[in-house]
């Protein structure tokens, strides 16, 4: 099959980036999005031409590394699927798709198609964790967990951070992250002690990254390739404002949120630093 | 060159304390004068800087993925083993000790092994007080379910994501301590050399994959949980970027590396499609439960499934295994699939597939049932293939998704580097020959949560270390290395993508070194490898620079240590003449055509000493003892 790439290419974060079509001539209805680019990838090599860089790993839509608009929407037609795993039998001979990069200012360029997530690692550092170090765990059966509960604790724990729900919100929110590990921490019984400050930590994190509020739209879940549902922003709304009550007399910090990419001995930063 | 195992003597079941109590201690005010690395944030990698984090001691942690969340680990489907007997049905520490033995064809460490089975217990318990949401009985409590053939059910797991929810646990405990200050965390930095001062580990050479800077980074220990090498056969179950670079490079500059040949074929893959296939997709081995596997009698036999009557089809392991039928182990079930495809039976347009058909169990059961069992997978299979295995048989094939083999470890996980400590499936370990189903999730935690927060303790205690600093002339030596080494693959300018290689290479090692494996096969792949990457050094061609965001490159450097690795592996396979677990050597087969195994001649781990580029690596051995379990053959006829 035939299909024209339209993609967005940008060497850097300074550079201005534009759009360039590329057609492919043998397309093969088997292969996934990704396997095309990597098709295009190989031919551009040959050609001399810098290849598309983007985002993957796994390709079994677990790892949550590759996602980009396709069309407009997040990872593409097929519901609760990401682009590693969405095959081109979905796109009709001859269409043009135009891929573009996840857009959020909590998600800087790095180049063409791969945007810089780490935002997200500190809305979890910030408090999205049971703090329980290693040795002091009881028996695994001495609290009893309701079947229901660890059903539902998993339905929300299932999010792979992929950053699709940020990018299809017209505000740039990442309520359904945040709300996804809010939940699922704040279902379960070991993780009812930190609830409150948990859900501050965060939420408060997550506004110092500026991401945009939630204004209830949804594209998020319906992009979701795990079905995350929107009731977890419900979940951490209402920890949220329990939280801000109850902590109202803890300071709580943010981390700063950095963007360099400096490392080594050369650490102009200390990424671990609260402000 | 003698390996000192540091294995405990006395009764097994002591050991582990024994160890344990006989270490030196880090006084916890000094704790955070050390400092120490890990590479790679998987359950191994990702559990060890937490663990460590939480001790006191100032942990540097590094990932190429973007986000220590990403780390292969997460794939893992099915559940992970422990021996806690919730379920009443006779499981023991020692049954599962008994079990992992065998079930890697009696070439692993017992004293190991036990270890691994005392601490699955106290894995499961951590884990679930970090919130991993796994399945409940409606009471409340663990539910378990039977796992890979064993006979007991001690396999927890949450849903079809258990290696998610793992991970996830484990990188929220680092993200815990990144906040806290004990961590520091370096996503898209990639390990490209380690660096021995005076015998010791002392540190790594990094580039970071956004900027292109090469760093290096000092500490007092350096500890590797960078995963398996299955990526050398280049279509594999691993993630695109899973690679052998770190361990690699530490076994250039000393650490041994054991047992390559030993690696894993899943049975129940989707077949490859088409030429442009990047990799391969694991479908559970539980469908083989209902599902039964046939080809056609006849070669090349293009009719549709649905045309050919019963009498024209093959179910080949009912007819070879009565008794266990399509449920033979994975190493029986890959080999018989490529013996009735090397015969031109295959099918699909590949000719490399094998029919699992479904269509008795949906009359016997009705459809209802079979959606119960499988609708999450039959949904997945035809999300990829686009067929409805309800109407037409699924296809499916054997593919690469293990590599038993690593970096050489004693007791301690120390390699033979001091201070350079390996976890996970990074070292050749616990699961000897072969690896039972739901243990790698289990090694993984082991190593990094119980057992090398420990063992550095004792390195640390009893060792005393020189101060060093970036001026030292190994540390510019080895980042001189790293330079020289960017500078010439980007130098080449060929004709030849690095995937196009990388592809041929894998192959060439699908081909003789994967399933079955012949002297004369052996010594052909090692000709093939050895001239291609003679062209690869010529003819590939990265585009690009060095000093920027730069994916090619990344890989070029990955693809030259496959290379290498590759061909160790067939030097290993050629060396062993002996079929065990995942190695079948054509030569070494029963009457019947099952692996023989040489207890007299090959009860030991082969471990290997880099002798230069280009030069045959030296084998060292490590004579294997069995006290408890007593080898014997295994039979499924």
């Amino acid at each position: 099959m035939r299909v024209r790439l339209k993609v967005w290419r940008q060497q850097s974060p300074s550079a201005k980036g534009k759009f360039v079509t590329y057609p492919i001539d043998n397309a093969n209805a088997d292969m996934s999005m990704l396997e095309c680019l990597d098709v295009l990838n190989e031919q551009l090599i040959e050609r001399g031409e810098d290849p598309i860089a983007f985002e993957h790993d796994c390709r079994e839509g677990i790892c949550g590394s590759c996602g980009f608009m396709i069309n407009g929407v997040a990872h593409g037609p097929l519901q609760a699927t990401t682009v590693c795993q969405l095959t081109m039998r979905h796109f009709k001979d001859g269409e043009e798709l135009v891929l573009e990069p996840w857009r959020a200012r909590a998600f800087p360029m790095i180049k063409d198609l791969v945007v810089d997530r780490r935002s997200f690692d500190r809305i979890i550092a910030s408090g999205g964790y049971i703090s329980v170090s290693t040795g002091s765990a009881p028996d695994g059966n001495a609290i009893l967990v309701p079947k229901e509960s660890a059903d539902r604790a998993m339905d929300a724990a299932a999010c792979i951070g992929c950053g699709a729900c940020v990018a299809a919100c017209p505000n740039a929110s990442a309520a359904l992250f945040t709300g996804a590990k809010i939940a699922h921490l704040g279902i379960l019984p070991q993780g009812k002690p930190e609830q409150d400050i948990r859900a501050l930590r965060m939420v408060t994190q997550m506004n110092a990254e500026g991401f945009g509020g939630c204004t209830n739209i949804g594209e998020c879940t319906a992009v979701c390739p795990k079905e995350i549902p929107l009731e977890v922003i419900a979940a951490m709304n209402r920890d949220y404002l329990r939280g801000s009550w109850r902590e109202r007399d803890n300071l709580v910090t943010t981390i700063r949120p950095f963007t360099e990419w400096s490392t080594g001995s050369k650490l102009k930063i200390d990424p671990n630093a609260g402000i | 060159m003698q390996l000192n195992a540091r294995i405990p003597s006395g009764p097994i079941e002591q050991l582990w304390d024994e160890t344990r109590f006989n270490m030196k201690l880090v006084n916890p005010a000094n704790k955070r004068r050390h400092s120490l690395i890990v590479v790679g944030s998987g359950l191994a990698g990702g559990s060890a800087a937490a663990s460590l984090g939480e001790l006191g001691y100032n942990v540097k942690c590094f990932c190429f993925q973007d986000s220590p969340r990403r780390a292969h680990s997460i794939a893992a489907q099915g559940g992970i083993n422990a021996a806690k007997n919730y379920q009443n049905d006779g499981d023991s520490v020692y049954r599962l000790f008994y079990d992992t033995v065998k079930g890697g064809d009696f070439r692993a460490r017992e004293a190991n092994v036990y270890r691994l089975a005392q601490i699955s217990v106290h894995i499961i318990d951590q884990c679930v007080a970090q919130g991993v949401p796994f399945a409940r009985e409606y009471g409340g409590t663990l539910t378990n379910r039977s796992f890979g053939g064993a006979q007991v059910s001690r396999t927890f797991y949450a849903r079809g994501q258990t290696g998610q929810q793992l991970l996830l646990g484990a990188y929220q405990a680092l993200e815990r301590q990144v906040q806290a200050g004990t961590v520091a965390m370096y996503p898209r930095t990639e390990m490209l050399d380690l660096i021995v001062i005076d015998g010791h580990a002392r540190g790594i050479v990094t580039r970071n994959l956004v900027t292109g800077e090469i760093d290096t980074h000092l500490a007092d220990a350096v500890i590797l949980g960078t995963g398996g090498y299955g990526n050398v056969f280049y279509l594999s179950t691993n993630a695109k970027g899973s690679n052998v670079t770190a361990s690699w490079r530490a076994h250039k500059r000393g650490a041994l590396f054991a047992n390559p040949c030993f690696t894993q074929i899943h049975p129940t893959c989707i077949p490859v499609s088409g030429d442009y296939q990047s990799k391969l997709t694991l479908m559970s081995e539980s469908l083989r439960n209902d599902g039964r596997i046939w080809v056609p009698k006849k070669k090349g036999d293009k009719r549709p499934p649905n045309q050919i009557p019963e009498e024209d089809r093959d179910y080949y392991l009912e007819r070879r295994y009565p008794s266990f039928g399509n449920l033979v182990p994975r190493d029986v079930a890959s080999r018989n699939a490529k013996y009735v495809c090397d015969e031109g039976r295959g099918v699909g347009e590949t000719g490399l597939g094998v029919y699992l058909d479904f269509a008795d169990a949906i009359r016997r059961l009705g459809r209802k049932a079979i959606e119960e069992r499988y609708g999450n997978l039959f949904d997945m299979y035809q999300r990829i293939t686009g067929e409805d295995p309800y109407e037409v048989p699924m296809r499916i094939y054997p593919a690469i998704h293990y590599t038993m083999g690593g970096l050489w470890v004693d007791y301690h996980l120390m390699s033979s580097i001091p201070g350079l400590f390996v976890i996970g499936e990074a070292n050749f370990s616990d699961h000897g020959a072969n690896r039972l189903g739901a243990s790698a999730l289990m090694q993984g935690l082991s190593d990094g949560y119980f057992i090398v927060p420990y063992t550095v303790g004792d390195y640390l205690a009893t060792n005393k270390l020189e101060k060093v600093n970036e001026s030292h002339s190994e540390v510019r030596n080895a980042v001189a290395c790293v330079q020289q080494m960017t500078q010439k693959l980007l130098a080449i300018n060929g004709k030849r993508t690095v995937d196009s290689f990388h592809r041929q290479l894998g192959k060439i090692v699908w081909d003789y070194c994967g399933m079955s494996r012949t002297a004369e096969g052996l010594q052909t792949a090692i000709d093939q490898i050895r001239e291609l990457r003679e062209e690869y050094w010529h003819n590939v061609r990265v585009p690009g620079s060095g000093d920027d965001f730069n994916q090619s490159l990344e890989k070029a450097g990955r693809v030259a240590d496959f290379f290498e690795l590759a061909e160790l592996m067939c030097v290993d396979a050629l060396e062993r003449n002996e079929s065990c677990g995942g190695h079948f050597r054509e030569e070494y087969q029963t009457p019947d055509g099952e692996a023989q195994r040489d207890d007299e001649h090959y009860s030991y781990v082969a471990a290997w000493d880099y002798r230069g580029y280009g030069n045959r690596e030296e084998l060292v051995k490590e004579p294997l003892e069995f006290e408890y379990v007593h080898p014997s053959q295994r039979s499924y006829k």
